[in-house]
């Protein structure tokens, strides 16, 4: 069965928790972390998580109003995207 | 990871702070099946047909908008051509119709429906003269309802007659709407697209199918910071790496058109590749020609610098999508792009220079502010060299001027929101009346016998 892929990206001031915070939101909805980066770009962390969302209820509507919670109290800038678009604009 | 930090970066940044969106998702509605010669009858099934599908559309617009994190701007109809369809209905079936036209969308929440027009390049039928004369009270009474006319085209010629009459209405239309804002809502065209997703001067031609949607994609912001990072290469190098972000820019609009038509189950038709600006930060275009070298807009090197950039656009867009189509120029509607209006306010743009650019890429003299005691016959005559030029080489141009009342030259109006503000341009006093009102029709060039 295909994989239903999002990539969830984070972009904001490093500080304890990003990821614990997101990991455990992208857990409690039965979503399977693929794989994920983190560095330091222009002076802002930036993670980058792809996720599985294929035994998920969840909507990606549904994760964003989760994550902007997570965004207002940390501050950051959190992105979900499906990664057909990723496919589409780097892939030939 | 099947992707590098950089390209999943790369994608996030443009639509976080480059101003990447989908300007428009447009569905074309063929309306040809709701004729009814009992006008309830017949409103009644427009506005059934507009509203179901445009609450289809804006449903399924905001759950791709959620999966890709893109937004849509715009949700927008266009419909068969207006005059097409009242041709066996009383007199003020066209009127009755835009009425219907304008419930519907806004009962739907489609911001702007397009299609009030006629294809009058050769000449009029009762019922496209009965529209056109209808234009000023159209405009004036309805909120949502856009309205074009192709007055103009490669294969017939211009129809000066229309043209002529276009130099009053016009006037008319600003005369009736404050600060002229009607006119906002109208484009006259040479060559009109049947699939522009982009108003004011969209419909569904009558070559497409029952549906069809459209898509705008928008991109000034991304193509600036491209040609910022880029500031020490070549031309050639310039043009190679706007390509690659057209592509990719392309792509994106493609993949979205295609899953919202197919999850509305109507035919996906085209992607127009046109940049197209608003007043953001940054989002101009005249922003990224002044990104390339030149001081300000309209400055000598201005027309080469923008046909570079066109071309690009192009190249990298044919080679994202075997569906280009509508418009896919270069928008530089003075009003809506901050830049543009800031070369106005200092006189480093004229229409002269305007026109210069339609001859290359741009497709017309967009949101142009005149002085409100333009003559007619001037407001004719900018209207036949704007489509003369489109006529002359195989392009579309069109016009979307505002002889705002009141206003002199060099005067400030704001139109509001996203349709800007601006400052009205100086128009030459020297008279062309007695040229335009020779009427008749102008023939098509030579260039038209290619059998």
């Amino acid at each position: 069965m295909p994989k239903d892929l999002v990539f969830i990206t984070v972009i904001g001031k490093d500080q304890k928790g990003i990821i614990a915070r997101i990991s455990n939101a992208v857990f409690m909805h039965n979503i399977n972390i693929e794989d994920l980066n983190q560095k330091v770009m222009d002076g802002y962390f930036v993670m980058t998580m792809l996720a599985d969302m294929t035994d998920s209820s969840a909507s990606i509507g549904d994760i964003k109003k989760e994550f902007a919670e997570i965004e207002k109290q940390m501050d950051l800038n959190i992105q979900v995207q499906h990664e057909n678009i990723f496919k589409s604009m780097h892939r030939v | 990871m099947e992707y590098t930090l950089d390209e999943v970066m790369e994608t996030v940044r443009m639509t976080l702070y480059h101003n990447f969106d989908i300007r428009t998702a447009t569905l074309g509605i063929n309306l040809k099946d709701c004729i009814d010669t009992d006008i309830e009858n017949f409103k009644s099934n427009v506005y059934d047909k507009v509203t179901e599908y445009g609450k289809k559309l804006v449903y399924e617009a905001g759950k791709i908008e959620d999966k890709y994190g893109v937004p849509i701007i715009n949700k927008r109809i266009s419909v068969t051509p207006v005059s097409l369809i009242v041709e066996s209905c009383s007199e003020d079936a066209p009127l009755e119709i835009a009425k219907t036209l304008d419930r519907a969308a806004r009962d739907a929440k489609i911001d702007f429906i397009g299609g009030y027009g006629a294809l009058v390049q050769k000449g009029m039928t009762r019922a496209d003269s009965r529209l056109i004369d209808s234009l000023p009270e159209m405009l004036s009474s309805t909120e949502r309802v856009c309205a074009f006319l192709n007055v103009a085209s490669t294969v017939s010629g211009m129809n000066m007659d229309a043209i002529i009459k276009l130099g009053n209405i016009l006037k008319d239309i600003a005369s009736k709407t404050d600060n002229g804002i009607g006119c906002t809502k109208f484009a006259v065209f040479s060559n009109a697209p049947e699939d522009n997703p982009f108003m004011a001067g969209a419909f569904h031609g009558i070559g497409e199918p029952d549906f069809s949607l459209n898509i705008g994609i928008s991109g000034p912001g991304v193509v600036r910071s491209v040609v910022e990072k880029n500031r020490d290469c070549d031309l050639t190098g310039l043009s190679e790496v706007i390509k690659r972000t057209a592509f990719k820019i392309t792509r994106a609009g493609e993949l979205i058109g295609r899953e919202l038509a197919s999850n509305m189950d109507v035919p996906f038709g085209i992607v127009d590749i046109s940049l197209a600006s608003t007043n953001k930060v940054g989002d101009s275009v005249a922003g990224i020609v002044e990104m390339m070298g030149i001081e300000k807009m309209g400055a000598p090197g201005s027309t080469a610098a923008l046909a570079l950039l066109i071309d690009a656009v192009k190249k990298g867009g044919a080679m994202a999508s075997g569906n280009v189509g509508g418009l896919s120029g270069t928008f530089i509607p003075v009003s809506e792009d901050s830049g543009m209006n800031e070369a106005v306010k200092c006189r480093a743009l004229s229409i002269e220079k305007l026109e210069a650019l339609t001859a290359v890429c741009s497709v017309g003299l967009d949101m142009i502010a005149i002085p409100g005691d333009t003559p007619a016959e001037t407001i004719s005559a900018i209207i036949a060299d704007e489509l003369s030029i489109g006529v002359v080489n195989g392009k579309t141009t069109g016009v979307r001027l505002i002889p705002v009342p009141g206003k002199k030259a060099g005067d400030y109006v704001n139109f509001g929101g996203l349709l800007g503000e601006t400052y009205v341009m100086d128009i030459s006093t020297f008279s062309s009346r007695d040229f335009i009102l020779r009427g008749g029709r102008m023939p098509a060039p030579i260039t038209s016998m290619r059998n």
